[in-house]
């Protein structure tokens, strides 16, 4: 085994381990219904996980996603719910928002972390305008779709796989993907070789974008209903997923399905903490800890890395 | 707490139970509760956990249940607490004790925990999923209670002066709305309307700026967090004192006692009770063991008046709320009342 594979592997071994204490300690999760509880709360996560993957990929951060997510599901809740065609003509014109976003900071070339940020505060007023106070109701086919009872396996493990499997083979094999994380490794050598780095950055924020979207409509069809800050916590999460999977601050070096494990791992944290009747006062803390104890891992890798 | 039957407030006071006091303690005893709770970061959300702690870890160790375990959010998120709910219904209680983030917000959990057959009954931040119980606080009753008082004591009428909330926010819209209301049905009158922003020094720079345009004060309405701002203001400006109605902070009352010990100084007090959420437990202990509750029950406002004061004041620690923590004889004249 080589040091690829154990830094590749090192997300899952974290899940695992998580798992098994928490299998350990609540023999009840250890079921459809129990593994459906666990994870279920991920799939937005996840969601909103891979997309700021597409963001980092390409050598940006994206401070908005929280409140993007946020605004999606309000969109969802009302007019996708009342008004479908309204609904996805916002949500689709939102997605334009957001390529139009990553192109802007392409051709200006302004940091993404400042824009992205501004964005964030556009995003929460666009969520209160559309849903002052928290309320809204999810479509019922999304909601039969967030609660279907899955043969085998729940939806809260297999939506997981499918997103990771498809990133996937988006980011890794097909020709864009490859094209996007030439964009984070070395967008010179892209531009030079005749495409357009403006359209491929308005595409990565496109997607991330789509993503987003998919993500607050996971959130309402979990959560049956809508609020402006519904998922303010995205943000840091979908960083610290992104990261805790493999990916690095410096473009161009993601993995997809490291992504969605990582975002698997911190939903699970959560939950680790709380069966450990940990006081709430210290549950920030230990989050924080358990993401330094990850890091500090793979920093073992990489020394051993560079040591090999 | 032996005053507590004393305080109890409107409702209770109101209300003769016919029940008595025959308890199936056995029923529950190896039921589990917990208390979902989504922030903690101020004085009444620490008093709320601490009469939580009080009186259901009394209950664990006599053993009406088996267990109440109190679990707060480390920060006030929806999607948190969501998953926190999420993770109690793995660990198997029996009932959801939840002072929620957002009232729709984490509907999506509770209807989960309902559907594993677990009961939920919302407090103070309630839920409107509707398998749910809601505990909620009638903030309209607040402001009627407090002009009914006034009216008992001067059927003849007068000038009112209005301090109000946070403008903006929905409890200064209804505490306003069920003073305007009652204001209707009695002589008085609403001279002057103020926001005070339940803050002490906001509401005596907003009272001290429109004194000098009004007549005669007769009594000043409040929403909690202002009455001792009002009367330095009427104090600073030399005017008779008014009747103030308080609402049970601890430098309100202080400040009455002392009146009330140099003058003879009267007037009532309301607000609700961080206590609440031993309300809750009990309701929650109620309904696992069988007894028939209605979705939707009123808090009973916590009254602090001319006789109960000194106990009060010396009960209550500096910088704090009047507490009451509810029993289980209380709770159920609560539901009896709701029926």
């Amino acid at each position: 085994m080589n040091r690829e594979h154990l830094r590749a592997l090192l997300p899952f071994m974290s899940l695992a381990i998580l798992l098994a204490a928490v299998f350990y300690m609540q023999p009840r999760a250890m079921s459809y219904f129990g593994l459906n509880l666990l994870f279920n709360l991920a799939i937005p996560v996840a969601l909103a996980t891979v997309a700021q993957m597409m963001i980092l990929m390409i050598n940006d951060i994206d401070l908005s996603i929280g409140t993007f997510v946020s605004f999606c599901a309000c969109v969802t809740a009302t007019f996708v719910q009342s008004d479908p065609v309204i609904g996805y003509a916002i949500l689709a014109g939102a997605i334009l928002v957001y390529a139009g976003m990553g192109a802007i900071i392409h051709v200006r070339k302004l940091p993404a972390i400042v824009v992205t940020l501004g964005m964030s505060f556009f995003w929460a007023g666009m969520a209160i305008l559309i849903l002052p106070s928290p309320g809204g109701s999810a479509p019922d086919w999304l909601r039969t779709m967030m609660t279907a009872k899955t043969p085998f396996l729940p939806v809260a493990i297999i939506a997981p796989i499918i997103i990771g499997l498809s990133m996937h083979y988006f980011v890794k094999r097909s020709a864009l993907g490859v094209l996007l994380r030439g964009v984070g490794g070395n967008e010179q050598a892209i531009e030079r070789s005749g495409w357009s780095v403006l359209r491929l950055k308005a595409v990565a924020y496109g997607i991330a974008g789509l993503l987003c979207v998919l993500s607050g409509m996971a959130l309402v069809g979990l959560a049956t209903s809508a609020d402006a800050n519904i998922a303010l916590r995205y943000t840091l999460l979908s960083i610290a997923g992104v990261i805790l999977g493999g990916g690095e601050f410096t473009g161009g070096r993601v993995s997809p399905i490291g992504a969605v494990v990582g975002a698997l791992t911190l939903t699970l944290a959560a939950s680790f903490l709380s069966f450990l009747h940990l006081s709430s006062d210290w549950q920030i803390g230990a989050q924080g800890a358990i993401l330094i104890l990850v890091l500090a891992a793979r920093l073992i890798f990489t020394r051993r890395e560079a040591t090999i | 707490m032996k005053i507590k039957s004393m305080l109890l407030g409107v409702v209770a006071g109101a209300i003769i139970t016919t029940s008595g006091s025959t308890v199936a303690f056995a029923d529950t005893s190896d039921k589990r509760i917990a208390l979902s709770n989504n922030y903690a970061g101020n004085s009444w959300r620490q008093a709320m956990l601490e009469s939580w702690n009080n009186v259901a870890f009394a209950a664990v160790h006599e053993g009406v249940v088996d267990a109440a375990d109190a679990f707060t959010t480390s920060e006030n998120q929806a999607t948190e607490q969501a998953a926190q709910i999420q993770n109690m219904i793995l660990q198997g209680y029996d009932a959801i004790v939840v002072n929620a983030a957002s009232p729709t917000a984490i509907n999506g959990a509770i209807k989960e925990a309902c559907d594993a057959g677990i009961t939920v009954v919302s407090f103070d931040g309630i839920v409107t999923e509707p398998c749910a119980w809601r505990i909620a606080v009638d903030f309209k009753q607040m402001g009627r209670d407090q002009v009914k008082y006034l009216a008992s004591r001067y059927p003849e009428g007068g000038n009112l002066l209005e301090i109000r909330g946070l403008a903006g926010v929905f409890v200064d819209d209804e505490i306003s709305a069920g003073i305007h209301e009652e204001v209707a049905n009695t002589n008085f009158e609403i001279v002057g309307s103020v926001h005070g922003d339940w803050a002490q020094d906001v509401a005596q720079k907003a009272v001290a700026g429109i004194l000098p345009s009004l007549p005669e004060i007769k009594a000043v309405v409040t929403q909690g967090g202002d009455g001792y701002g009002a009367a330095q203001a009427f104090k600073a400006a030399d005017r008779p004192m008014p009747t103030i109605v308080m609402g049970n902070r601890r430098d309100e009352l202080q400040w009455w006692l002392e009146q009330k010990e140099a003058t003879g100084y009267e007037t009532t007090s309301l607000s609700i009770a961080p206590g609440v959420s031993t309300l809750a437990f009990w309701v929650a202990q109620q309904i696992l063991d069988g007894a028939d509750v209605p979705k939707d029950l009123t808090v009973p406002f916590l009254r602090v008046d001319q006789e109960s004061l000194e106990e009060i004041v010396k009960e209550t620690p500096n910088g704090s709320v009047a507490n009451v923590e509810y029993s289980l004889e209380d709770s159920k004249k609560v539901i009896q009342a709701a029926k």
